[in-house]
């Protein structure tokens, strides 16, 4: 075969870190003196080994690619999630009461005032689940579909798109998982004296429940926003949503001590968050007022289920035009 | 010529013939608030394997949508297409099964290495992960990646890019390969080393479907082309055929000093010569369509001089694609 193919330079050749992935290329193929043979390139079709896919292994294939981006970007995620709720307890749980600015809740169903590191353990988890849920599923999604749109590397592997976009959830909720654990110490020792949470939790399971169905909501809800948001606005979505659910989602007050607010605490209902948070007190802090545990269960399995609903059918949307 | 599909192998089957890629009427239109674009207008295609078929068009020609809904990201509005025997609207996780993709945009996952790319890729198509490390090797060292084996895939180059794109689409052995553009914005040097690593490939009995807007890269590489445009094709055959039969014609270009009247090629004779298709008038320029160029340029050289007109340079262009693609459409080539 008379065909050759010139090898490309060496480590310091054009090719080197620091060009664009998609722009104009430099002549790197070509700039080495020696060759290839073609027989290099042929035996790659002769040799090749015969694919087995099937959508199992092909799903599995597709997270353990999360798990290794994951790993690598381990520290920088968590390290910028952490940062929020460690900064929060620090101020609420341990300065504050310091200086003598210390802070209580009369929830609604408690008798005294209740402290408010006892308040933010929940509220804070229900918090980073959200986070999590929210960066790991809606971040890497706006990159996906930004004018490169790498998101069809994934795309042509051989599964369904909803199975990809379901896979996309499984990750999310992973990462919202996680995050929701590495918080919950934060948040239990990070106080000053006298004033450590009253946690008591009675059911473990119930607590891994919560956080489970908390953490696949909040993917749920990230793909969602990740297929709709427009890359150019993303701005947006801590101004307008993440800001919002935040603030008004009993993170930092029980549910039942809106009752002085009436109509807060029925407009509040169509917040997701309200229900994590609500959900967490319940088997966290159950001594606090807090809504029937049937409630929590049927906003949260109601919100993944329409939330995935409508996330998986606008990913495919956009996925196949 | 048939293709045999994986699972036919695996059974242990005689193979019925399966043409690498047939599309009937093959339609779409994309819907919008500012109204209906129709990007595709009714294509048939039908392509043996282990051809080199090219989609030859300027920008916007449809060729990418097209390529789009041969490989199931983009999905059809009316007639039907078929890959490797798989229906791409009803099966499209059969298709995606037998193929490999090269995409125009750098589609590489950014969040790995290049190794992790290729052995990734291979996992997503059911090989096990020391079978995806082996593959990813060998892709590797065929590719002439090896001293970027450890970059993360965003730190390469736009050639480098490409071939890891190329090499990512081979993983898995595919029945057709589609390479849309794939040497858009690369330099000469690069592009023919790219077309060296398309042509072994296709040596190996590779089918490959190959969309470009460079006329020479599809004379370079393809067995046949389809002339596309406006969603629609134009012509299709061997290059050799399209020249002969799609009404190509020799271009012959005189440039004059003075401006030329818009009534000269008909007061002057020049449409009436034999051979002649057509004659354009630009300023200066005087531009004659001829399936009989011998001798023209002399001959309009001498009617201008008649004219008062004198010569200030002149080109005979030889029928090609682009003389095709120009007698097919009346219009300049695009790019």
């Amino acid at each position: 075969m008379a065909t050759t193919v010139t090898r490309p330079g060496g480590p310091g050749g054009p090719g080197g870190p620091g060009q664009g992935p998609g722009g104009g290329a430099g002549a790197d193929i070509g700039a080495g003196a020696d060759e290839l043979t073609a027989a290099s390139i042929a035996a790659l079709v002769s040799d090749a080994p015969t694919p087995r896919p099937t959508l199992a292994k092909t799903f599995w294939a597709m997270m353990t690619r999360e798990f290794r981006v994951l790993r690598r970007n381990a520290i920088s995620t968590f390290t910028r999630s952490v940062m929020q709720p460690l900064l929060f307890v620090f101020v609420f749980a341990f300065v504050l009461p310091k200086i003598g600015g210390g802070m209580s809740v009369a929830g609604g169903g408690g008798g005294g005032g209740t402290n408010f590191a006892t308040i933010l353990v929940p509220g804070l988890m229900a918090s980073m689940l959200l986070m999590q849920g929210i960066f790991g599923t809606t971040m890497p999604l706006v990159m996906e579909f930004s004018w490169q749109r790498t998101i069809e590397d994934r795309a042509l592997a051989p599964v369904p798109i909803r199975m990809l976009a379901v896979q996309k959830i499984l990750a999310g909720s992973i990462q919202s998982f996680i995050g929701a654990c590495i918080v919950f110490p934060i948040v239990l020792f990070v106080h000053a004296a006298g004033q450590a949470p009253h946690v008591n939790v009675t059911n473990w399971a119930l607590l891994l429940v919560i956080l489970v169905f908390g953490a696949t909501m909040t993917s749920s809800l990230g793909l969602l926003l990740g297929t709709l948001m427009d890359p150019r606005k993303m701005q947006m979505l801590f101004a307008v949503i993440l800001l919002p659910i935040t603030m008004l989602g009993c993170v930092y007050y029980p549910w039942s001590a809106l009752h002085t607010i009436r109509w807060l605490q029925i407009v509040t209902l169509i917040n997701p968050m309200v229900y994590m948070a609500e959900g967490l007190r319940a088997v966290l802090t159950p001594s606090l007022g807090h809504m029937p545990l049937w409630a929590v269960f049927l906003a949260l399995i109601g919100g993944t289920v329409l939330f995935g609903y409508l996330g998986t059918r606008t990913f495919r949307n956009r996925v196949v035009n | 010529m048939t293709i045999t599909t994986a699972q036919d192998s695996e059974r242990g089957q005689s193979a019925a013939p399966v043409p690498a890629i047939n599309t009937k009427d093959l339609r779409k239109t994309y819907k919008s608030a500012r109204g209906d674009v129709e990007a595709v207008r009714g294509i048939d295609l039908d392509v043996p394997a282990g051809e080199f078929f090219g989609l030859l068009g300027p920008n916007g020609a449809g060729k990418s949508t097209t390529i789009g809904m041969l490989t199931t990201l983009v999905r059809p509005t009316g007639g039907a297409a078929m890959v490797a025997g798989h229906d791409v609207v009803r099966d499209p996780v059969g298709v995606k099964r037998r193929i490999g993709v090269v995409t125009q945009n750098n589609t590489l996952d950014m969040q790995l290495t290049v190794a992790e790319n290729l052995e990734f890729r291979s996992r997503f198509f059911g090989l096990s992960a020391r079978e995806a490390s082996r593959r990813a090797a060998q892709l590797i060292d065929a590719f002439g990646l090896g001293d970027r084996r450890k970059a993360m895939a965003s730190d390469l180059s736009g050639g480098q890019a490409r071939r890891l794109l190329i090499a990512r689409a081979l993983v898995h052995k595919p029945d057709v390969l589609f390479l849309d553009e794939p040497t858009a914005a690369l330099d000469p040097q690069t592009r023919v080393n790219l077309w060296n690593i398309l042509r072994v490939l296709h040596e190996q009995g590779q089918t490959v479907l190959l969309t470009t807007h460079y006329m020479e890269e599809a004379e370079e590489l393809c067995d046949r082309v389809a002339v596309v445009d406006h969603g629609r094709v134009l012509a299709e055959g061997t290059v050799g055929e399209l020249k002969e039969n799609a009404g190509a014609v020799t271009i012959v270009t005189v440039r004059f000093e003075e401006q030329i009247q818009a009534d000269f090629p008909e007061r002057a004779g020049v449409t009436a010569m034999p051979g002649v298709t057509s004659a354009e008038i630009s300023g200066d320029q005087l531009k004659v369509f001829s399936r009989e160029p011998e001798g023209l340029l002399g001959e309009l050289v001498a009617l201008g001089a008649r004219e008062g007109l004198h010569v200030r340079d002149a080109a005979t262009q030889a029928p090609s694609l682009e003389t095709v693609f120009l007698t097919l459409t009346g219009r300049e080539y695009r790019e």
